[in-house]
């Protein structure tokens, strides 16, 4: 067993090695520009790109006509709800959004705040699924848009999208999906749930970074004003030279994904449940974040009640885990994704988020479930907290000296 | 196949694949993740953005990676609008790359008067008619340090000099001219750079905006505030430390380089206006880069010339390689006063890191043969 | 993070922990910072009859850094007097930590932590004292 493991498949998944194979010979022998209409090896990379499109749209059931490809999820978000935004402004400017989406989605809507969108930051349930009626409340003749995604990158939590696009579709709401940790994870099929946009990630997918797509609806089209200009790119929605080994990588893990999903996610349950399981039998105050149930078979986030994120982080270093988002990276501020679920402040500093993916076997996940075990009973001894419960004063009844 | 379309996509460098390989398979982190898997790949940034910033003379933190040069230009220019609010002026060379360009053809629809600065025969900027146009809302200039057509490069050092002395920012866009010449951002007073990474020898989907310090920068793209908050999202790691080991060989060996491409040109363009006396060369008598021919010819066209010598296994181009591949006209060689017909029979020829004598040798022979058999000579 | 080796070193092998008995009049205990704000530090002193501080132990709810910082803290404080002990600045132990700007706090923390036990054994003292 090789260490540290990996245990953070949320942040970003290794590469397939089988994508690797598919993706460097067009870094060497093939390294024409798919724009270069006029010669074999601008027409090869062409091709090679029209095939990962398809490839692409196979997994989500699009159309290939339907992806545009963009630089990464982040973009794919950026560009469906500015442009949406931007070119429906006329029609109405209300965003509605769940709490607990992406910096990507969320940092978006407050830009176009600020260009004067009104925006409903839609709170979640504690198992961190949103409301149906209280989205549907929440809609008004203003409203253009609605952007929940598929699963939270945190909590893992998956949200009712054919719900979701059912109710937009009835109340003619487009609806954008971040589907950058769902896609090829869980099943998605733009055209019964009724999705209008889709945002995608190469590398949450055992594919490279840098590259990502957005799926844009074609019947009824759905029209977007463009954030990057410039050669014109995937039909003038994004400008800029396609990277194409990353095009037809992306390509090759989508299609990995659509053959593997089934049985991958079988096999990920199961392990989750062994890791849930070697940590709960052995341990007593452990929270399970976010609904076990409409979740993301590779992920799982614990607060190890009484003992903090990080140190843990530090001492299961063996295992490369995360407490809160990658993105947020070094911050010290408590995750907001578990904020929104109702978690005190206290709790979440104590979460740690467990990603399992492809490559974990189960030797991995016993080790770790000890290695928490370990360190979570050592890290007890040495906590104030847990001496306090322990001699059963009530934590929560102390006025704590704030050092915010 | 003799590939002579480096100004398009120049191939990978093989040392550049084996630094990045390791980012594809053993580094695979997210560099914002706080544990050993995620601070490999930070490193790996931190080591691109040091070379980078070294051949420039500027500080890391003035540079921010982007997806690419067209990201670097449409943040360049959108920041600078949004920072004055879609108000004010903004001034062009003619010539920009459609990046630039299509980006003033926005703005200009929301609210911003733009200009464009001609450039003469030569395809060069007169940098008095420049400081003519310069208002007093003028709120960015943008001009290209070398043309992806003809290679000519423009007067930036006195561009800057004018724009700093009125205190208005330079867009200065570079991806064609990076690692061919010398760019000293900090000693030319430079505002805003472009540069991308797979013109020379590195992978496409990587590329940079340098950032002067007293400059902020409006992101483009919202979210996770990767780069200082200034470029969202999650970094392409292979393809930065592809970047920065490209950018540093391309420097390494650039005088080696430059007088080995520029002996070819000189050969290549005295044969071919040899055997073709009616073959013109635009921005011939201008300051070029050395790797870059833009032929003339009345009576041909361009893109049938492409077509034939690539069944023979050529590779150059007719005009740039960008988007969809329409035919028409290239709109540098008409702002140079080409008329349409001659214009439309223009074809690029651009050297690169990997060519060699006897391909140039071949090459010239082929075209040469190629051009008089679809004239009936 | 990457932590500095004096940390890790101070993380893996921490020096003193434990408690002391709150209610001995010769203990000074001292507990700061909230759970919210994910740092929760308890330092306690003993204090022999000449004024000097015979043992120090800690418990720390916290990053790798505030642990450190408190387990640093009860090696320089044995044997050190109460006016001693009320030197020690938490730039010096930023400075042997080598803690890194955004865990400059750790040290603020355990430097409060020192002041809070000892005022806390000398209010102790004052009730003892008093007849």
């Amino acid at each position: 067993m090789k260490k540290p493991i990996y245990m953070d498949y949320q942040a970003t998944t290794p590469m397939d090695p089988r994508v690797l194979e598919e993706m460097l010979p067009w870094f060497v022998e093939k390294f024409g520009n798919p724009a270069s209409r006029s010669h074999a090896y601008g027409w090869e990379a062409e091709q090679a790109v029209e095939k990962a499109r398809e490839q692409v749209a196979a997994l989500i059931h699009a159309d290939p006509r339907e992806i545009v490809f963009t630089s990464g999820a982040t973009e794919s978000n950026n560009l469906a709800i500015q442009g949406v935004a931007r070119f429906y402004q006329d029609k109405g400017r209300h965003i509605i959004t769940p709490v607990t989406e992406h910096k990507a989605v969320l940092d978006t809507c407050r830009h176009l705040e600020a260009e004067g969108f009104s925006v409903t930051y839609l709170p979640v349930q504690t198992d961190g699924l949103i409301d149906l009626t209280a989205l549907e409340a929440a809609m008004t003749p203003e409203t253009i848009l609605v952007s929940v995604m598929a699963g939270n990158n945190e909590i893992g939590v998956v949200q009712p999208l054919q719900a979701i696009g059912q109710l937009c579709r009835q109340k003619k709401v487009m609806f954008h999906c971040d589907a950058a940790q769902g896609a090829g994870k869980i099943a998605i099929d733009v055209e019964s749930m009724q999705i209008d946009l889709l945002s995608l990630s190469g590398h949450k997918l055992y594919g490279p970074k840098g590259i990502g797509a957005l799926y844009v609806r074609r019947r009824p089209r759905v029209r977007l004003k463009p954030i990057q200009h410039g050669g014109g790119h995937e039909r003038g929605m994004r400008s800029g030279t396609l990277p194409t080994p990353l095009l037809v990588a992306f390509g090759k893990a989508c299609a990995i994904a659509a053959d593997e999903m089934v049985a991958e996610n079988q096999r990920l349950l199961a392990l989750r449940q062994r890791l849930l399981d070697g940590i709960c039998s052995r341990l007593t105050h452990v929270n399970v974040n976010g609904s076990l149930v409409h979740r993301l078979a590779g992920n799982l986030n614990l607060s190890f009640g009484f003992v903090e994120g990080e140190s843990m982080m530090m001492a299961i270093k063996d295992v490369a885990v995360s407490s809160g988002s990658a993105c947020t990276s070094a911050s010290l501020e408590p995750s907001y994704v578990l904020r929104a679920l109702g978690v005190s402040e206290e709790q979440a500093h104590t979460s740690i988020r467990f990603g399992l993916g492809r490559f974990t076997t189960e030797e991995e996940v016993d080790f770790t479930a000890n290695l928490v075990v370990e360190a979570v009973n050592r890290l007890r001894e040495m906590s104030p907290l847990w001496e306090m419960v322990q001699e059963g004063i009530d934590i929560a009844s102390i006025q704590w000296s704030g050092h915010h | 196949m003799i590939y002579l379309d480096h100004n398009a996509s120049s191939p990978l460098r093989p040392e550049v694949l084996q630094a990045m390989q390791p980012f594809f398979s053993e580094r695979y982190g997210n560099p914002s993740s706080v544990h050993a898997a995620g601070r490999a790949c930070r490193q790996g940034i931190d080591e691109a953005r040091r070379r980078l910033a070294e051949l420039i003379g500027v500080h890391d933190s003035q540079i921010v990676f982007t997806s690419g040069g067209t990201e670097a230009n449409n943040l360049a220019i959108f920041s600078q609008a949004a920072r004055h609010a879609f108000h004010g002026h903004l001034l062009v060379s003619a010539i920009e790359h459609p990046s630039v360009l299509q980006c003033c053809t926005l703005l200009q629809r929301l609210g911003i008067q733009i200009s464009r600065i001609p450039v003469d025969a030569n395809g060069v900027i007169n940098p008095d008619e420049l400081l003519g146009h310069l208002r007093s809302d003028t709120i960015l200039v943008a001009v290209m340090q070398a043309n992806n057509e003809t290679g000519v490069l423009q007067p930036i050092e006195t561009i800057a000099a004018q724009c700093r002395q009125k205190g208005i920012p330079l867009l200065c866009d570079a991806v064609q001219s990076f690692g061919k010449v010398a760019i000293p951002f900090a000693e030319w007073q430079l505002s805003l750079l472009s540069l991308s990474a797979h013109k020379l020898g590195g992978p496409k989907g990587a590329g940079a905006l340098v950032v002067d310090k007293s400059l902020s920068i409006e992101p483009l793209l919202a979210g996770g505030g990767q780069e200082r908050g200034r470029r969202s999202g999650t970094e392409n790691v292979p393809a930065i430390v592809g970047f920065g080991v490209a950018a540093h060989l391309a420097a390494e060996q650039r005088q080696e380089m430059t007088s080995r491409w520029r002996g070819w040109q000189a050969q290549l363009e005295q044969q071919l206006q040899t055997a073709l006396p009616e073959l013109q060369i635009a921005g011939q008598a201008s300051e070029r880069l050395a790797n870059t021919s833009a032929l003339l010819l009345p009576g041909l066209h361009g893109e049938t010339l492409v077509m034939s010598l690539d069944l023979e296994g050529i590779a150059i181009s007719s005009g740039s390689a960008c988007g969809s591949g329409r035919s028409r006209p290239s709109p540098v060689m008409l702002e140079m006063g080409y008329d349409p017909e001659l214009a439309s029979s223009m074809v690029r020829v651009s050297m690169g890191w990997n060519n060699t004598q006897e391909e140039m040798e071949r090459f010239t022979k082929s075209l040469i043969k190629g051009i008089k058999r679809l004239l009936h000579w | 993070m990457a932590y500095n080796d004096k940390v890790l070193d101070h993380y893996e092998n921490p020096r003193n922990v434990g408690s002391l008995d709150k209610n001995d009049p010769q203990v000074g205990t001292g507990m700061v910072g909230a759970p919210a704000c994910g740092d929760v530090m308890k330092l306690q002193i003993r204090v022999d009859e000449q004024g000097v501080i015979s043992d120090a132990k800690f418990k720390t709810f916290g990053c790798g850094s505030a642990i450190a910082s408190s387990s640093l803290v009860t090696e320089w404080l044995k044997g050190k007097s109460l006016d001693e002990a009320l030197s020690i600045k938490n730039q010096q132990i930023a400075d042997e930590l080598a803690l890194p700007p955004v865990k400059i706090h750790c040290s603020v923390l355990a430097e409060d932590a020192i002041k809070t036990a000892i005022s806390d054994y000398r209010s102790k003292q004052k009730g003892v004292d008093a007849p």
